[in-house]
């Protein structure tokens, strides 16, 4: 095939059939005569045999009603809903859980993938022994474990395990309470998002400042030094409410309020890393303490409390390392303050304009439940699978994008006096990422190509509806087929385009 | 400058041994777990996880389970762990699927010849490589076709519909993954070429199988193949699923062959027209020994992928491994409330047993060849 | 940093302690141990370092001389014994390590230039991040060490575009953006082609020249007979000899610097 390189122009006595042009234009000929030979016998025979069965073809099915359920869309479904309408319901709920499966699996593979490169043995270990684990074993069978072995196997509703925060779950799903905003809460929202673009804002802007001055604007210090003061207000009276559920006494808002106030006094001094680390302890303790008395239910709560003790004080003391004792200065990043204004503002205007956001909980009547939002097994089932099992994927690109940074770049940073954050922030990250993201995105678009499975355990994405369904009742094999492959191959195309301009963009310039 | 310079030494400063911080167990947890304050946290939650889920764990698939010989009541006993009674019961559908009991020694045989001729096969040391090879792809599937199938040499015909579990399994990856290195080869091969049709073509074909899902493969094949074919032609619904399967993963194979072309350096293609090698001769003297060996770990990772995704069969009603434990597991001669698990759990652990394996031979092989190739 | 004059030499620091003047000992190693595991790679150092000081370490490979100047911005830790740097003892604290970094520059064999950024942000970056100096003071600071290093016209190009000897001396300009005091230089020209390694190595001398404190771990010979005051020979991780190069060149004590000296030497 590759023969024309040999020889740039034709000698003047060469064999026809030794030329090597004319040779590859022969091979072309005769490939594709074959190819189309094979299609239209492909053809003719289908022709045939669907005349035989006496179907039509054409897409003229797709505005015809479809007449069955779907148990589950983003949108309002009934039995005289058409089949394009189908078609839609199906690709939005494999929408919806490549979108929350992504979301989990990134979250979870990137734990995993720097837990599997931490120098504590143990932690790298776990990590390891569940990468192992998870990416040996088929996800249809993992889908399996968890829809019929987990979750089919929950207790039956009237018997429902009750977690905290009002969420049931059964062997029909978990019921998680609905929120029900009010008019004036839409304002809290638009805020949120405002905030949000704000705190980004005055990130991005700060951070400009600073590399053009050397320090942050004085504005900026003097509203983190505000911001800080808030945050440990909050954070102090949370830490005290939290105790008062173990230590009754300080349950009082006064009681915290006032020792909040303590707590912010001391954060102006140079002990201010103490008033830190008591806050993380005791927040991590009573979290500690209520998580480890759900795991060990079996062992007394003093020795629980004792255990979350300790953890609490392990992560005090690790504040107090990392806390510096000078108070926000010009030359520190102010956490606090972008915090502060996405968490802060909008409470400010929910509590301002009066607005509401009141949650109906699911209740148990007698054969259901009543109000609050089923998430179907199926659903939960796919989104766990796909997760865990991607996740494990994904683990692995991270593991070997960091890996891939050399050592050297790091002892480069670290000899010209780069702080571990900003090593991370502006050498080893912007070059790990490179490594990491066109493998991520094949995840993504392998994790969307999975959900395809959830057909298997009957959620109702767009190869269960759609191929499977739809295909069932009308009839429509070839435009079915074709229809659900068009989406695929478009997904990926996508993908592959996002892939080309990230590379272009990030290529390493090289001579 | 008043300081003298000169230095010379006069003894030898001996080699001793490092202060108490290297060596020794209890200095290994120092180092290892222990060496900061958020390195003891992580441990700390490290060990309360594992206590956390390995005590239930163990006491599930060893302490509370039912061994072999255990009965359907001891399964039902309330906080029973695995019932591994029950697997042990349905062992042979597991393998054989509805085979017919007394022609086991049938597929029996087809098991022993393949390790018989994958074992040496996939060390790289073992000589007769060639008549290995041509024993595995070509011999072999023949036989064993036949071994299985039956209706000759006086031998009881078993129809496809009666082969399952692990055996269905393996004879779906195995047919997959030797009908697609060809397929996958000659892709790679077109993809790379200079001719514009038989490249396009490729990618194209490359391009459209890899976009979409299996599961949508599988569907195609096994209701358009039959459409697809003279009128009145039946197409047995396991090799509907080869087909299927056997396209799917020739496009990944493809890609994989295609990287280990890539790979070699320009001066071998060169040095084979320098030669006066036509181009099929000098791909296959030159070309695809060099290639293929060191995609051999890119090609076994294709096997894992394939070994998988086998499982979707079941989907398409075939009785794979998978499909025969989740149809047992509505078995209600053992029902009790760990028997989905239990199955589910044996049928990960063969899985996993296999692709575990499998990877790690081909991370062994990926070092191999790597020190191979530096020297 | 300015220059130092190289007066009294403080003859009692190891009894004093911690009482080193900052001004006259840039470096001061005492009784150093490092192992890596269980093996003894650095055996009993003691290096005194004067400001304005030029050394150049030589040995086998192997004998630990890379390691010696590492452990010297701890980019590895020692086990036993003393390094301390203008004053600053070396320990496990950051904060101490980061101090002594800011002052210390290090070359390193392979560049390690930052392949993502341009060579100006490359240059840039730790002033910017590290000192908080104002990027246009940052970037006049960067030019001008570019054109100390004779590249300023690369300034907007990135790493990967430049030659090994460009990248290095790319690498010497920006350890010299942070003002460092001392500078410590790991094989710089080793990784080089013949032809290039003439333009670091003539970087290097002017920077000599300019009086800044320097250790070189180097096979330069010739660099080191025209720029050092001060050769040092190591094996099997310890000094074996130290001498100025007109004496350690011509009259070698030890006989494993004779042997070394006889192989290198022609």
């Amino acid at each position: 095939m590759a023969v024309q390189d040999n020889i740039g122009g034709a000698p003047p006595r060469t064999s026809l059939l030794n030329d090597p042009v004319f040779r590859g234009i022969i091979y072309q000929v005769l490939v594709a005569a074959a190819v189309i030979g094979f299609a239209a016998w492909i053809v003719l025979n289908t022709a045939q045999n669907l005349a035989m069965q006496n179907k039509t073809t054409g897409f003229d099915f797709l505005f015809r009603t479809a007449g069955f359920d779907i148990s589950f869309t983003l949108f309002p479904w009934s039995r005289t809903s058409l089949y394009w309408q189908a078609f839609v319901a199906g690709l939005l709920n494999t929408l919806l859980v490549a979108v929350i499966g992504i979301f989990f699996a990134t979250i979870i593979g990137f734990t995993l993938g720097i837990a599997r490169l931490s120098s504590n043995w143990l932690i790298s270990r776990v990590a390891t022994v569940y990468i192992e684990t998870i990416r040996n074993i088929p996800l249809l069978l993992q889908l399996f474990f968890w829809y019929f072995a987990v979750l089919k196997a929950m207790p039956a509703v009237r018997d429902s395990f009750l977690l905290p925060l009002g969420i049931y779950i059964n062997q029909r799903g978990i019921m998680v309470p609905k929120p029900l905003p009010d008019h004036e809460f839409i304002w809290v929202a638009v805020a949120f998002v405002l905030c949000l673009v704000a705190a980004i804002a005055i990130g991005v802007w700060a951070t400009r400042q600073r590399t053009l001055t050397g320090h942050y604007p004085s504005s900026i210090v003097l509203a983190a030094r505000v911001a800080n003061a808030v945050v440990m207000f909050a954070l102090g009276y949370l830490a005290f409410a939290l105790l008062g559920q173990i230590i009754p006494g300080l349950a009082t808002p006064m009681v915290a309020a006032i020792a909040a106030l303590v707590l912010v006094a001391i954060s102006f001094t140079p002990y201010r890393p103490y008033a830190g680390a008591f806050v993380a302890s005791a927040i991590t303790f009573v979290v500690a303490a209520f998580l480890l008395g759900g795991m060990f239910n079996a062992v007394p709560t003093i020795a629980v409390q004792l255990v979350a003790l300790l953890i609490g004080l392990a992560v005090g003391w690790m504040m107090l390392e990392r806390i510096g004792t000078a108070p926000v200065d010009a030359s520190k990043f102010p956490t606090a303050l972008p915090i502060l204004v996405v968490v802060g503002i909008p409470l400010v205007l929910y509590w301002l304009i009066g607005a509401e956001l009141a949650f109906e909980p699911p209740v148990l009547q007698r054969f259901n439940f009543q109000g609050g939002v089923q998430l179907p097994p199926e659903l939960v089932a796919l989104v766990f699978g796909l997760s865990i099992y991607t996740a494990a994927f994904i683990a692995e690109n991270v593991r070997g994008g960091i890996r891939a940074v050399s050592h050297g770049q790091t002892e480069a940073a670290q000899s010209l006096g780069l702080k571990e954050g900003d090593r991370l922030r502006l050498v080893i990250v912007p070059q790990a990422m490179r490594v990491i993201v066109p493998p991520l995105t094949s995840q993504y678009l392998n994790l969307t190509k999975n959900s395809s499975l959830g057909a298997a355990i009957g959620y109702p994405e767009l190869v269960n509806v759609f191929t499977g369904t739809t295909l069932n009742q009308t009839g429509k094999a070839i435009e079915v087929i074709a229809l659900t492959m068009a989406v695929y191959l478009t997904f990926s195309l996508v993908t592959s385009a996002f892939m080309n301009w990230y590379n272009g963009r990030v290529a390493l310039v090289e001579r | 400058m008043t300081m003298d310079l000169g230095f010379v030494r006069k003894e030898f400063v001996p080699s001793k041994p490092a202060p108490g911080r290297t060596g020794g167990p209890i200095l290994w947890a120092q180092k290892n777990l222990f060496s900061t304050p958020t390195d003891t946290l992580f441990t700390v939650i490290g060990i309360l996880f594992l206590l956390w889920a390995v005590p239930p764990l163990y006491n599930f698939i060893i302490g509370h389970a039912v061994m072999p010989g255990g009965t359907v009541e001891d399964c039902r006993v309330e906080g029973a762990g695995a019932c591994w009674a029950y697997i042990y019961a349905r062992f042979n559908f597991f393998i054989y699927g509805f085979y017919p009991i007394q022609e086991y020694w049938r597929p029996n045989i087809v098991f022993v010849m393949l390790a018989a001729l994958i074992i040496p096969l996939l060390m790289p040391t073992a000589p007769f490589k060639r008549i290995n090879a041509l024993l595995f792809f070509v011999v072999f599937p023949v036989v064993s076709f036949y071994l299985l199938h039956g209706g000759v040499f006086g031998m009881r015909y078993v129809p496809t519909e009666q082969w399952g579990g692990l055996m269905v399994t393996l004879i779906i990856s195995l047919v997959g993954i030797i009908c697609s290195i060809p397929l996958g080869i000659l892709l790679a091969l077109g993809r790379q070429s200079k001719l514009p049709i038989i490249k396009t073509l490729c990618v194209l074909f490359i391009e459209l199988w890899r976009a979409v899902p299996l599961i949508t493969v599988l569907f195609m094949a096994s209701i358009m193949l039959p459409l697809f074919m003279p009128a009145g032609t039946t197409v047995d619904k396991l090799l509907r699923a080869l087909v299927g399967v056997t396209l799917f993963s020739s496009a990944y194979l493809a890609e994989t062959v295609r990287g280990g072309l890539q790979a070699l350096p320009r001066g071998q293609f060169e040095a084979g027209a320098s030669l006066g090698l036509g181009y099929w001769k000098r791909t296959y003297f030159i070309i695809l020994p060099q290639a293929l060996k060191h995609v051999i770990p890119g090609i076994v990772n294709n096997f894992i992928a394939l070994f998988k995704d086998t499982s979707l069969v079941s989907i398409v009603g075939i009785f794979d491994l998978l499909n025969t434990v989740q149809s047992a597991s509505s078995d209600i001669e053992w029902a009790s409330p760990t028997q989905a698990v239990t199955g589910y759990v044996f049928a990960a652990f063969v899985f996993w047993i296999f692709c575990f394996a499998m990877s790690r031979y081909s991370l062994w092989m990926e070092r191999r060849l790597d020190t191979g190739h530096k020297r | 940093m300015s220059q130092v004059s190289e007066t009294t030499v403080e003859r009692n620091i190891k009894t004093s302690g911690m009482q080193v003047s900052k001004t006259d000992v840039a470096i001061d190693v005492i009784g150093m141990h490092k192992w890596y595991s269980d093996f003894h790679v650095l055996r009993d150092i003691n290096l005194k370092v004067m400001r304005g000081e030029r050394i150049v370490i030589a040995g086998p490979s192997g004998s630990g001389k890379s390691t010696l100047i590492r452990c010297i911005n701890r980019l590895e830790e020692h086990q036993e014994g003393q390094i301390i740097v203008n004053g600053t003892e070396l320990t496990a604290d950051l904060k101490r390590i980061d101090d002594v970094r800011r002052e210390v520059g290090m070359v390193f064999q392979h560049f390690n230039l930052f392949p993502h950024l341009t060579i100006l942000q490359n240059l840039t970056l730790a002033p910017i991040w590290v000192r908080g100096i104002p990027k246009a003071e940052a970037e006049a600071t960067a030019m001008h060490y570019l054109e100390r290093v004779k590249i300023p016209e690369q300034a907007n190009k990135f790493p990967g575009q430049l030659s090994g000897g460009q990248q290095q001396r790319v690498a010497i300009a920006r350890s010299l953006c942070m003002k460092p005091s001392i500078m410590l230089f790991d094989e710089p020209t080793s990784a080089l082609d013949p032809e290039m390694v003439k333009e670091v190595l003539e970087v290097m001398i002017s920077l000599a020249e300019d009086g800044m404190t320097m250790i070189c771990v180097t096979h330069e010979m010739g660099f080191a007979r025209q720029v050092a005051n001060r050769v040092i020979f190591m094996d099997q991780g310890q000094i074996i000899e130290q001498n100025d190069p007109e004496n350690f060149f011509s009259n070698p004590q030890h006989e494993r610097t004779k042997l070394f000296l006889s192989q290198i030497l022609h």
